[in-house]
């Protein structure tokens, strides 16, 4: 299942920059976030070996999956959890349908789940008659608004407080123009309790899942997955199968990661493991495949199933920045989901890994250390094998494709392209160069960093 | 072919050689000078609040405080008084009204100030969530530098449920300004026995 967007990102993108003032607002919340991950990442000197062992780790989980899984299965199961299992996001739809109705159970409350927003879960129920609360209260904004979150961790963070005060003034009732955060989160709170204590099935997505244990973790700030676990008769943990890790122990090193990764934070409020139904509760997990097992096939994009969903590469990304979500037109966004989504639907999603600056910047930050750029650069070979590719990307990515081939042609091609942005500005500038579309070309700086550093290295 | 069976044969067509497990040195990560202060600054920093006490009885002090208050307080910790048996079945509707929850805390961790709580720490699992406000107690020697650490003590799941706690609840969702007390608890005191 995919999006079937009928715009580009470059087309979206051209929209969002339109508000200058609301995208350098957007710029520059985001890179506030980065700046808290940084802070967060050098305050611990093994920060680099985390990193490293975590991709490890990762690396492990993804070349012992078919054991690990039917480790995890067989644990769980001894644990009292019932396992299913869903090739695709149609059936993990039908399976929760069929517990929603074998229960006859009508309050439903979902804590955050990327997994089910890729899944297109909330329109599928709600065209079968069944109502869902998102509780994140990020998700719940946008859940009022009919618009999907625009961030893995930050569902509402294109909108600004006058934008959520006024969804809450038309569905909670708040002041209209009391944009206040304090007060507009307490109205959500007391709306969102009162759906935690009268549901009766909640569904969570899962942040890591324990081979050794057949138990998992969920992640957040808000408590509100374990405000819907712990009250609700049923709780449904949905999951892709590459959340899986070989052992308990290893959490130390995702823990540690995840949360400075993701906002700065330490480590999330609530970091909660489970294992075990309550008395008298059912506890489901749905382990979904869709295009993962294909993924892990193909050798150059295989890393990408490490992902923690941190949105580090997101935050730190100059063109998500400035573009914004809602411009990737699926439910993973940013550079990340630039390289899970063409897996899902390469026609549909073939404009997204040109969605970047290949800068790098998105694998140097991420925590388990996927190689992010490169296989955005790989996707664009890929798309453009396939015939797929615009046809001003296909010109110019013949160009890299040749000119990162050959080093010696990259370091011509340099100083050629300084000299004419030096000296015939007007063939960068003109409107063949989709790069110079609301910019101005930079300067050209009068030596490249390698003949500066070759210069003063002979100094 | 089921759909167990259809993913389990794609994984296994599609998964690399097998490499091996890295080896966690712990003895290579960050150490602090003092484990309860730097858990104190943490918590701190993430909207908790920590004080010293000198034993039980200044918790037993609170909850009479709390009591004669009017407040609705519910305890779970043996060593301040009896734990209502009925605790463990509340419900959340019987839950919704606790204004304060007092519990014992396990491992806790200075890196990041958070509480290891298991099932029979929390006597229901719906409580440390569910409550206004949270009181927890912990002996400043089950304090250690890292979550690696702390995961040598509590690798086992046996009680079902679990839970790092890391301050009272909290959300950044609108325009990213901090607002404490989202769904979870409003406050969190951490009461640190020597
Ligand atoms: S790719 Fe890396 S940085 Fe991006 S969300 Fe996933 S784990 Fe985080």
């Amino acid at each position: 299942m995919s999006s079937q967007a009928n715009f580009t990102h470059a087309e979206a993108a051209e929209q969002f920059i339109a508000d200058e003032p609301r995208t350098d607002w957007h710029d520059d919340t985001l890179w506030f976030v980065r700046e808290k991950r940084d802070k967060a990442a050098n305050s611990l000197p093994e920060w680099e070996q985390l990193r490293q062992w975590a991709s490890d780790i990762k690396y492990h989980g993804l070349s012992n999956m078919h054991q690990l899984l039917v480790d995890f299965e067989k644990n769980a199961i001894a644990n009292g959890i019932q396992v299913h299992w869903a090739v695709d996001g149609k059936e993990h739809n039908e399976i929760i349908y069929k517990i929603i109705q074998d229960n006859q159970v009508q309050r439903i409350v979902k804590s955050k789940s990327m997994l089910t927003e890729e899944c297109h879960l909330n329109e599928f129920l709600t065209e079968k008659g069944v109502e869902i609360v998102d509780t994140d209260l990020g998700e719940r904004i946008v859940q009022f608004r009919k618009e999907a979150p625009s961030h893995i961790v930050l569902p509402a963070i294109h909108l600004k407080k006058q934008d959520v005060s006024e969804t809450f003034h038309k569905h909670l009732g708040t002041e209209k123009g009391n944009n206040d955060p304090q007060y507009l989160t307490e109205a959500a709170r007391g709306h969102l309790r009162d759906k935690f204590i009268a549901s009766e099935l909640a569904i969570t997505g899962v942040n890591f899942a324990i081979a050794e244990t057949g138990g998992f973790v969920v992640c957040t700030n808000e408590g509100n997955a374990d405000m819907g676990a712990h009250a609700a008769k049923i709780h449904i943990a949905c999951m892709g199968f590459e959340k899986i890790i070989p052992k308990a122990e290893h959490l130390g090193v995702f823990l540690r990661l995840l949360a400075r990764s993701a906002t700065g934070q330490p480590i999330t409020t609530y970091s909660s493991h489970f294992s075990k139904p309550r008395a008298g509760q059912q506890m489901h997990i749905v382990i979904v495949d869709n295009g993962r097992s294909r993924q892990l096939g193909r050798e150059s994009f295989r890393n990408s199933l490490k992902c923690i969903r941190c949105a580090a590469c997101f935050n730190t990304c100059p063109v998500y920045r400035r573009s914004g979500g809602h411009s990737y037109h699926t439910a993973v966004a940013g550079p990340i989901g630039s390289i899970l989504n063409p897996n899902l639907d390469m026609q549909a999603n073939k404009d997204l890994p040109f969605a970047s600056t290949l800068c790098g910047s998105c694998s140097n930050v991420c925590p388990v250390k996927i190689n992010i750029h490169e296989q955005l650069y790989l996707w664009r070979q890929e798309i453009t094998k396939e015939g797929m590719a615009a046809k001003g990307k296909t010109f110019a990515m013949w160009g890299m494709s040749e000119v990162l081939a050959h080093p010696a042609i990259y370091r011509m091609a340099g100083k050629m392209g300084r000299w004419v942005v030096k000296h015939l500005p007007f063939l960068t500038n003109n409107g063949m160069n989709p790069w110079f579309k609301q910019r101005e070309m930079p300067e050209a700086p009068k030596e490249s960093f390698r003949d500066w550093y070759l210069n003063n290295k002979q100094k | 072919m089921s759909a167990r069976e259809t993913i389990l044969a794609g994984i296994m067509a599609n998964q690399p050689l097998s490499q091996d497990l890295p080896i966690i040195d712990v003895s290579a990560v960050i150490q602090y000078d003092s484990n309860l202060s730097q858990f104190k600054t943490v918590l701190e920093s993430i909207g908790g609040k920590a004080i010293d006490i000198s034993g039980w009885f200044e918790l037993q002090n609170m909850v009479q405080d709390d009591l004669a208050a009017g407040k609705r307080v519910v305890n779970a910790i043996a060593e301040i008084a009896s734990i209502d048996p009925a605790l463990a079945s509340l419900e959340a509707t019987e839950l919704a009204t606790v204004q304060r929850a007092y519990l014992k805390g396990g491992i806790a961790v200075a890196e990041n100030g958070s509480i290891w709580l298991d099932e029979t720490a929390m006597v229901n699992r719906l409580l440390p969530f569910i409550a206004e406000h949270l009181v927890i107690v912990i002996e400043a020697k089950n304090i250690v530098a890292t979550m690696h650490h702390a995961y040598q003590q509590v690798s086992s799941f046996d009680t079902g449920f679990g839970m790092f706690l890391a301050g009272p609840s909290k959300t950044a969702d609108i325009e990213q300004s901090l607002v404490i007390g989202a769904h979870g608890a409003r406050s969190l005191l951490v009461c640190i026995i020597p």
